[in-house]
Parts: C-alpha cells; structure tokens; sequence
C-alpha cells in the first residue's frame, strides 16, 4: 500500500503532463486529482495502522559503490505515517481547489493550454515531497529534498512571462542550494563516519559518534555535533530559518494553490521532519540543539516582526508561516521532537487553509493582493471568511487554557512554549521569552489580517468589490475540510504527540529496565525521584518516572536519556502555560484598537516611528544586504576571473609564448605556411619515428 | 568473433574510406547518400559494440577481447578492453550515430564532413581499446587531425585562433608525454600496457640538477603524463583552449568534443597516471586537488557571467571535469567510480546541451544569450528538454549528472575535508549558472520581434534527444547499469595501488629508522 502511496501521484503527473493532448484537459486534471484522492485515502488508512518496529520497503537498487550502498526504499513509521497524511491531504484538497482557482486565469492569454501544466507540477511536486519523507535513508531524502526544489522552482516560476516570478524561482533554487550544501556534507560526513547512510544503521551510531571526533577542515571536531550541524543547515535552507529565509517570501510570486501546499503545509515543514528524523542522531549533540533552538526562537521573533506591517496578504502568511516554522525548531531544539511534530500536523491544515481562504479573497478581488484595498469583505464572501476566521483562531491559539480544549494551534503551539521553558536552560529562556512575544505579534498580525480585509470599509477599485463574489464550491469544500482539521486535529491528537503516551504512538521501545540502573547515575535517579512525588499518580507506565531510557532506532523518534523536558512541560507554572494566551489576547486587543476602533492609528504610529517601520517594511534589509555581499561581488569576480584571469593572465601567457615559439619551431622545422594543422601532424610523426627508430635501435641493440 | 574489438574500431574507417574512393559529385543525391552511409557505418558500430558489452564479463578484471598482432619494426598491434574502458566505446559509438543525425543540415563539402568524422570515431574508439603505449600515441594523438579539420573547414569566424590554441596547447602536452613513454619503454622494456601496469617504476628520490625529486622517477613520468592529459580534460589553467574551440566548432562538433574527446584526458590518468605511478599520484594529490577545486569555483564564477551559450556550456564542462579530476585522484572506490561515472554522464548531459544550442542556433543564427527571451511560449518541447539537461549538468538527484558528482565528493571527503568542502559548493554556482542561462532564453515573455516566428523542435531533432533522455534519466535511476560493469576493475586498480602504497609508505619508514 505504501508503494500504491508513493507512486500515485508520479503516475498522475506523467500522464497528465504528457498525455493530455490525448485523453484532452479535463481527463488529464481529473486522473491528476484523482490519483491524489486516491493516496490521500490509503494515506489515513495506513496512519491509523500501527507499527511496532519501523518497517522497511526495499524497492530496488540505487547507487552502488564500494562501501556505499543505497537502495530505494520505504521506511514506514510514525513520523512517515504523518507526514503521509499530511501531504496527501493537502495536496489532494489542493489539487481539488486548483479546478476552481486556475481556471480562466488572466495571466495567460486566449487558447494557452496551461492547466495540465500547473497540475503535473503539482502531482510531481507531491511525488518528491513522498520520496522525501518516505525514504529510509539520507540520499534518497536528498533526492526528494531536491525534487521538491525543482517543482518549487518550476511552480513559483509558473508564470513564466512575468520577470518578477522567474527571478523568485531562481531565487528560491539558489538559496536552498546553501542549505542543500550543508546537507550533502553532512551526508558525506556521516558515511565517512560510519560507512553507511541508511537510517536503520546510522540510528544505532549516535552514542558512538558522540564520542568519536574527526577533523574537518582543520578542526577537530565532535562527529555527533558536525553532522547533525551540517544537516540541520540543510533544514535552514528548506524550512527558511533565519539567513536563509530571503527566498520564501518572494515564492509568493507563485500561484497561491502552490503557496498553500508547497510554502506552507508541506516542502517547508521538510526541515523539521529532517530534524526529527535524525534524532538519534541530534540527542547526542547538544550544542547544535542549542543551536537550533536559537535560530528557531530568533526566526520565530524576526519574521513576526515583519509580518507585522506587510501589506500584501500572501506576504503576511508567508512571514507568518516562516514565525511558525521557528516555533517548530525551537521544540526540536529542546529535544522535544514530538512537539515539534505536533505543531507540524496542526499548522499543515490551518496554514493551508488561511493560504486557500487567501486565495478565495483573491480570487473574488480579481487577483488583487494589496490589503489596503480590501475592506468590508465578510459579507460577500462568508464562507471565505468563516475559514479565514477558523483558521485565525487556529494559528493565534485560541483555547481555553489549562485545558486542553481550544483549536488546533492551541495545544500545539502552548506545547511548545511549555517545553522551552522547562527545558530550563539558557537557550530554553531565550526561545520561551522569544516565543511568548512573537504569539503576541503573530495575534496581532493575523488579526490585522482579518480586520483590514473583512472588516471596516471597503477600499480601493469600486468596481472590484462591486463584484467581489464567492468562489465556486471547488474552492469551498477544501476549505471546509481544513476547517474541520484545523478545529478538531489539536484536540485529537494532542495526547498522542504531547503525552507519556506519546511514545507508543511513535513505536519507541523501552529498553530494559536494568541498563537503566546501572548506566546512569545518580543524576538520573534524583531526576526521577523527585518526579515520582510530582505526578506519580498519573504515571500510567508504571515504574517509569523518567521517560524511556529509549532503544535507538527502534521507533520513529528517540529521545535520549535525561532528556525530560516533555514530562517538564506538563509541569511548568501556571503563568507560564497562560502566558501565550495572554500574549495572544495583549495582539487581538491592539490589532482591535488598531484596524477597528481607531484606523488613523497605523498610520500616525507608522510616520512617527519611520525608521522602524521602513526597517520592518524593507524585511530588516536583509535582500539589499545579501545583494551587496553575495551578488555583486560573484558578478564581479566572474567578469574579473574571466577577463583578467582568462583573457588576461593565461591566454597573455599563452600568446606571449606563441609568439616566442612558434616562429621559432616554423624557422627550424622549415617555414612551412600551410598552417598549424601541418605543424601539429608533422610534429605526431616526429615523435612517432622518433619512437620507431628508438624500438627499432633497441630491438637491434 | 576474435577481431570484434578491431572491427567495432574500424568499421567507421571504412566506411569513410567508402565515401572517399566511391562518392562522386556534389549534387543532392551525393549529399544524401553520403549522410545516409555515415549514418549506417555509426549506427552498425553501435550494434556491434552491443556485442561487445553482452560478451563483456565485469567480474573478469583482466582486459577481454584481447588482439595481438606484430606491426612494423616490431611494434606490436594489441587491443583489449576492461571494465574500465568498455564503457567508454560505448559512449563513443552510442553518440556518433546522433552526431552525424545532428549533421543532417550541414551543406558546406558534406562528404568530407562525414569523412572527418568517421575517421574521428575510429581514433577515439582506437584509444579506449589500445593496449599498447605506441599504438595509444597514434591513437590519442591522431584524433587531433580530424578535429582540427572540423573546426578549421566547418567552424566559426575565428577558427583559425581556436585551432592554434588548441595546437599550442596539445603541442606542449604531447611533446612531454612522448619523452615519458621513451622513458618508460627505456625502464620496463616493453610497450604492451597490461605489462607495464605490472611494472614497478622507480620512486626512489632522484637529484636533478641539485633539486631532490620525492617520488623519482614516477614523479617525472607522472607530471610529463600529466602535462598532455591535463590539457585534454582540460584542467585550470589550461583550459581556455575550450572555449574557444566549442564557440568555433559546428554543433556536432561541440557534441563530439565534449561528449568524447574531454574524457581521454580523464581516461589517460586511469590507465596510466594512477596505476602505473600510484606513489607520484599520491605525491601529487593536493596539487590535483588545488587545481581541481579551483577549476569548479573560478569556471563557475565565469560561466555566470558568459554572453556566448556555448561558452558558459563550455567553462561548465571545465567545472564538472574538475569533479572528474578529484575523484580519481582521491583513489578510493567512490572517488573513481564517481569519477568515472561523471564522465559518462557528462557525455550524455554537455552533449545534449551542445545539441540544444544547436537547435535554437540553426533557427536565429546566433548564440548570443541576449537574442533570446521567452522561448517556452512557441517551443514547449525544447523548453522542457533543456529544462531536463539543465537540472542534469546542475546535477539534480534523478538525473545522471547527480551520482558522478555525489559519488566524487564522497570519495575525497574521505581524503580532504577542505577539498570536498569546497567542490561542493560549486553544486550552488553551477545552479546559479545554469537556471540564469535557462531563465535568460527559455523563460520570459516573446517579444523579439526576431523570435516570432520560430518554431519548436522537429521530428529529427525528437528523434536525437530521445536516446540521450533516456540515458539521462535512467543512469540516474538505476546508476548499478553502468557502475556494475566498472566497480570490479576499478577496486582491482584501487587494490594494487593502495598495495604500492603500502609498500612505498613501509620503505619510507625503513630509511628513517
């Protein structure tokens, strides 16, 4: 089944791309779309099965070399399981959607046949992006890191007239290339470390390469922390963390279905689950943890900040979806995967749903972006906004706190404010405090949001909002079931990722109790004894006070030993789990003030504070400042290799040369004119009867 | 068959020689005869060469289909092939039958045209199969003639500035090469390859006129070796041949010199360079790897800003030999697998980007980068395909050019930290190159007024690009085809050179105790 999973969506994506001029348009569409429902189905029957082990699907031989030995394959587990469903659904609902978004779209002109296109790309796109989370080791996720890079390059520049979106696909291309840099030499490293990169052997590795160091680059450096660094790189470039965020803002330029799927649910999510799926690796490498939860809290906070005063709606979700992308790093960083995970599933339906609720505004505003032009919209299209409200509330993490009743970024969002802060480590301060405010700013963003385009007073084209209209019931029912998901999906599951349970639903074996005694000291043990009084009583694993100790490899996650921050976090002060309400009502009360009660507001707070604002507008200028570090400076020192180097230094040798020699070999081999030609076969045969007559000699001597 | 080999390696001679003692006159009908007779030879090599590869035993480390018969003054004539050579015969006679299917337009002494070109098939499949120093000599050097004509009689303005540098260059090399074949015949006493593979050469340290040379005599014979087939692969900074030559070769003659003719460099150092002197290789390593790493940073950094189609294609070939360079020198398994396999796929992936120039070039009649814009709105087809061989050179996971260069720098991180650290990063300036070229003619809207009438790809130009495509796609698939039929010769040739190694480290340690 999971093979009938992976392979669907290629099989729609050739057929649609290569043989709509058959079978026509809309057969082509509907095979596309409907090879993604059929996935997407399988996809939640295998969820709700259970894998004691992960399973291994060998499909067949890959690249074969000496020591190196990769196979393609399935590897099925928790982790594969979710993401299974969650590309699936997504890109099924989207694929649905497209029908009614893509359809007389005013980018292309009378007769262009550019639907098929648009929904091979997507059904290629999905392929990838199952390869990717599928595969059961590194290079075989690289292939589908890089495939969904190719189809993210070729949707943002779907729209190929426009110069604009090219140099966003470009972009997008280049800059997860650094990221892409890091992870191949993380792959490079680990098979150099432990001669193989399939997930079931590496997994094992962890204690071992912690305690192992190399040297790479002059450095010695700990095996562990460099290769879960160089991959976590990688993870940065694909997930748009913090210095290698620039590209995903401007995939904007790409058609808002592809937004949805690809810059918000799922290729962006690739970084995270990379994390995840390498903790056995990660737990052995605190300071590249430590790491990850600084750039996921500082990402977090940054791209909150900017997304505070976009003005174009798929601007202020792709800066949001950046924000929540740091939240998901920051859970990993403290060790605490499964939340990270968790936060992964919840925002996959309510970001996709604010992103196709988007482009349902869009859509009834004849394809204007500017939310200074909206206004007063709630009424014309009220299932658009009923969406869009739902999935506000999700992303801003409405709930009623210290319970765990609220939608879906409620719990998993709170989950992973409470697991910084019992992390209780400097850099678990850091990203909780981080995170606290950055829920306040992702409240008052996304509420800006819904104020300027649904409330107050119609701005802008007259004519447009004239005929603003709802969108077609293929635009709506995706929608609705991301709606359902965005409700419901916190509640559901929050027990199964963020719970002593949690560690059955991800198939992780408890290794026997004895290593346990008498491996780990006494740290441990007060740990443990101390919990014991705590929460005894609710430890339903009986005997366990810590959590594990864990089995690597043996489970879709691995959690090392001492590592409690997620049985912490259900024990953190209550200010501390009422915080990211507080702040998520300080953002709804000011964006009220702000867009409702007094309009003038941003205005005059914006002309006060211009530098501020300018900074924050211009995305702390970090493309102007790429363009003079990076840009200039390659285009420069191209031209200079190529002209000085190339043209100057060595063909000026050259030429110097020729011109001492060649007169010199034509004067003494005879001023034959006939050309350079002659001279070279001349010179062959010289040295060939000068070998003869030497074998000639010798054989004689 | 016993002379299979020889009949694969002739049979284009003949057929040239057919043309030039039986074709006369310069009509139509001449024209067409002599395409369809070139087009036949090439496509027959290529069915015998399958022969070849059914018969072919990779787990037979040894050369198969070995000929040996006595040539003039005691020479001997011998060819063999093994696991590392076969597969480059089959890339030869694989390409040529495209190569004269690219050629189909040519109207400028089209008989000669074929003629140069079969001749140039037998030399190249000659020097895959020699094994013999003279023998390989004549070969390597000889292919030079027919290219020279190619790119001198069919060629562009300045083909009389290409083709000297392209001498100049080669000139040198050879010169150098030849004084170390003497020089080996002088110490082994022999020409056959196969026996001097077996010789041991001298690595003990020799003064030359009071200057210690570590490694002796292999080190001497490494770098005179190294002058000829650096130039060929081409390597910085002899590179700026390349160029040139591409820019003023006829497309087929683009395709042939960068599908075929840039892999007897790379060749040249596994048949000879790292088997026969292992020592000097290793001695000579870091220098292979600071020329190689720089060839993929600076040639990158240059194609980006290239306004010639064929130039950037060009200075990205130099780049990607660089890969080529690294991994055999990183002698590890990976290294010259990588190696190995990169050239292949650089074979299939520059070719078909040399015959996607082509196309748009035998439209518009140029190859100016800035001529073109939004091409994909009337040549859907072409649009796709160079979309594909675009992602093959930036060396997309899927596509062949992926696994050479993978496989490469697995290999020398092994080695050289720095120096994988440093290649890799041509895997962001090659992307940054090639989607800019892509973007700049492909991409955009079409509004040269030049452009619109332009037409996509015909059935012919399908036709070429079809086999290519599907080499492309399957070899990054299922790469065990290919790396099967090499990896057995090539961890024997990892095996006895880590052996003289081992060897040459013990007797260093020896002499200092």
């Amino acid at each position: 089944m999971p093979t009938i999973i992976l392979f669907a969506p290629l099989i729609g994506a050739l057929l649609c791309g290569f043989g709509h001029r058959m079978i026509g348009e809309r057969a082509a569409m509907m095979i596309a779309t409907g090879f993604l429902f059929l996935a997407a189905a399988l996809s939640w029957v295998v969820f709700f099965q259970h894998y004691d082990h992960p399973e291994s699907i060998p499909l067949f031989r890959w690249v074969d070399s000496g020591a190196l030995s990769v196979d393609w394959g399935i590897r099925m587990d928790r982790l594969t399981q979710i993401m299974l469903v969650v590309v699936t659904t997504v890109s099924s609902l989207v694929h649905l959607y497209s029908w009614g978004y893509m359809d007389k779209d005013p980018q292309w002109k009378e007769g262009e046949s550019y639907k098929p296109r648009f929904f091979a790309y997507l059904s290629f796109f999905t392929f990838a992006m199952l390869m990717l989370v599928t595969s059961d080791n590194l290079l075989q996720m690289f292939f589908g890191w890089e495939g969904v890079g190719v189809a993210s390059y070729l949707l943002i520049g779907f729209y190929y007239r426009k110069p604009t979106a090219n140099a966003a696909a470009m972009k997008a291309f280049i800059v997860n290339r650094v990221g892409d840099f890091g992870f191949a030499l993380g792959i490079f490293g680990l098979f150099f470390l432990t001669d193989s990169i399939s997930f079931g052997v590496i997994f094992e590795k962890g204690a071992e390469l912690s305690q192992t160091s190399f040297n790479f680059l002059g450095m010695d450096v700990n095996a562990a922390e460099a290769v879960a660094f160089l991959l976590f790189v990688g993870a940065m470039g694909k997930s748009a963390q913090l210095l290698l965020h620039t590209w995903l803002p401007d995939a904007m330029e790409g058609p808002t279905p592809v937004s949805a799927l690809i810059h918000a649910a799922t290729m962006v999510t690739a970084g995270v689950f990379l994390v995840c799926r390498m903790s056995p690796i990660m737990e052995y490498a605190p300071g590249t943890l430590a790491f990850i939860t600084v750039v996921g809290a500082s990402t977090a906070f940054f791209a909150a900040t900017i997304g505070l005063v976009q003005n174009d709606i798929k601007r202020v979700i792709a800066y949001s979806t950046c924000s929540q992308l740091g939240y998901m790093f920051a859970a990993a960083g403290v060790g605490v995967y499964s939340a990270a995970m968790f936060h992964l599933f919840t925002h996959a339906f309510f970001k996709a749903m604010l992103f196709l609720g988007a482009g349902s505004v869009i859509h009834a505003m004849h394809h204007e972006q500017d939310m200074r032009n909206y206004g007063n919209l709630r009424k014309k299209i009220p299932i658009t906004f009923a969406a869009m409200m739902i999935g506000t509330l999700a992303i801003t993490g409405v709930g009623i706190p210290l319970t765990h009743f609220g939608f879906a970024g409620f719990l998993s969002k709170d989950a992973i404010i409470e697991s910084t802060f019992a992390a209780h480590t400097g850099v678990g301060s850091y990203a909780f405090w981080l995170l606290v405010m950055a829920a306040a700013m992702t409240s008052f963003y996304s509420w800006r949001l819904i104020f300027l385009t649904f409330y107050g007073k119609e701005r802008g084209d007259h004519h447009t909002h004239e005929h603003a209209h709802e969108s077609p019931r293929v635009m709506t029912i995706p929608l609705m079931v991301l709606a359902v998901g965005s409700i419901f999906a916190g509640m559901i599951w929050y027990s199964s990722f963020f719970d002593e349970k949690f560690d059955r639903f991800f198939g992780m074996t408890v290794a026997e109790a004895h290593g346990e005694a008498e491996s780990h000291g006494e740290a441990t043990d007060d740990h443990g004894e101390t919990k014991a009084d705590d929460h005894g009583a609710k430890d339903d694993h009986g005997g366990h006070h810590t959590m594990g100790p864990y089995v690597a490899g043996q489970g879709a996650l691995y959690v090392g030993e001492g590592n409690n921050v997620m049985l912490e976090a259900h024990e953190v002060p209550k200010w501390v789990k009422m915080s990211p309400f507080i702040a998520m009502l300080l953002g709804f009360s000011l964006s009220w003030i702000f867009y409702i009660y007094n309009p003038e507001l941003p205005k005059r707070l914006a002309a006060q504070q211009r530098g501020l604002y300018a900074f924050l507008l211009n995305k702390w200028y970090f493309d102007e400042l790429y363009e003079v570090i990076f840009v200039r400076p390659a285009k420069w020192i191209g031209t200079f290799l190529w002209k000085k180097g190339d043209g100057g230094v060595i063909d000026g040798g050259i030429n110097g040369l020729a011109l001492g020699i060649v007169p010199f070999v034509t004067r003494t081999l005879g001023r034959w004119q006939s050309g350079y030609l002659f001279h070279y076969a001349f010179a062959m045969f010289m040295g060939l009867a000068a070998i003869i007559t030497w074998f000639v000699i010798g054989g004689a001597g | 068959m016993d002379n299979l080999l020889s009949l694969i390696t002739f049979l284009p001679l003949i057929g040239a020689a057919v043309l030039m003692l039986f074709l006369r006159g310069e009509d139509e009908l001449a024209a067409r005869n002599a395409k369809m007779l070139a087009l036949f030879t090439t496509v027959m090599t290529f069915v015998l060469s399958l022969a070849l590869m059914f018969g072919f035993d990779p787990q037979d480390t040894g050369f198969q289909f070995v000929e040996e018969y006595d040539w003039i003054g005691g020479l001997k004539y011998k060819m063999g092939v093994d696991g590392i050579s076969v597969l480059f015969i089959m890339l030869t006679t694989f390409l040529m039958p495209i190569v004269i299917g690219a050629s189909w337009h040519v109207e400028h002494r089209i008989k000669e045209y074929m003629i140069a070109f079969l001749a140039l098939e037998t030399l190249m499949i000659g020097v895959f199969a020699a094994l013999d120093l003279v023998l390989f000599y004549v070969f390597f050097e000889g292919g030079l003639i027919p290219m020279f004509l190619i790119v001198g009689i069919w060629g562009g303005a300045e083909r009389i500035y290409a083709a000297f540098k392209f001498f100049l260059y080669t000139f040198l090399g050879s010169v150098l090469m030849l004084v170390a074949m003497v020089a080996m015949y002088m110490d082994a006493g022999t020409t056959d390859i196969p026996s001097l593979l077996a010789h041991e050469f001298s690595s003990d340290t020799l003064s030359v006129w009071g200057w210690q040379i570590v490694g002796g005599a292999q080190t001497l014979m490494w770098l005179a070796f190294f002058a000829s087939f650096a130039v060929k692969m081409p390597m910085w900074p002899v590179h700026t041949w390349l160029p040139d030559a591409h820019v003023q070769a006829p497309t087929a003659g683009s395709v042939v010199l960068a599908a075929v003719l840039l892999k007897l460099g790379g060749y040249g150092f596994l048949r000879f360079s790292l088997p026969m002197f292992p020592i000097a290789s290793d001695l000579m390593a870091n220098f292979v790897f600071t020329l190689s790493v720089i060839a993929i940073i600076y040639t990158s950094l240059v194609a980006m800003m290239q306004e010639d189609m064929k130039k950037l294609i060009a200075y990205s070939s130099v780049a990607h030999m660089g890969f080529v360079t690294m991994g055999i020198f990183a002698a590890n398994q990976q290294g010259v697998d990588g190696a190995i396999f990169q050239m292949l796929s650089h074979g299939f992936i520059s070719g078909a980007l040399f015959l996607c120039v082509g196309v748009i070039y035998d439209r518009m009649h140029t190859r100016d980068i800035d001529a073109y814009g939004g091409l994909v709105v009337r040549m859907p087809a072409y649009a796709l395909i160079f979309m594909l061989f675009t992602m093959g050179n930036v060396g997309l996971p899927g596509t062949s050019g992926f696994v050479g260069e993978f496989l490469t720098l697995v290999g020398v991180f092994q080695v050289n930290t720095w120096v994988a650290f440093f290649a890799a990063t041509g895997v962001i300036f090659s992307a940054a190159y090639a989607l800019w070229l892509y973007r700049r003619v492909v991409f955009g809207d079409l509004i040269k007024a030049s452009l619109k009438g332009i037409q996509d790809l015909t059935g012919r130009e399908k036709l070429l690009f079809a086999p290519l495509v599907v080499m492309t796609i399957l070899l990054g698939i299922y790469p065990s085809l290919a790396t099967d039929v090499f990896a057995p010769s090539v961890a024997a040739l990892i095996d006895n050179v880590e052996t003289a190694r081992a060897a040459f480290d013990g007797a260093v340690q020896t002499a200092q105790q």
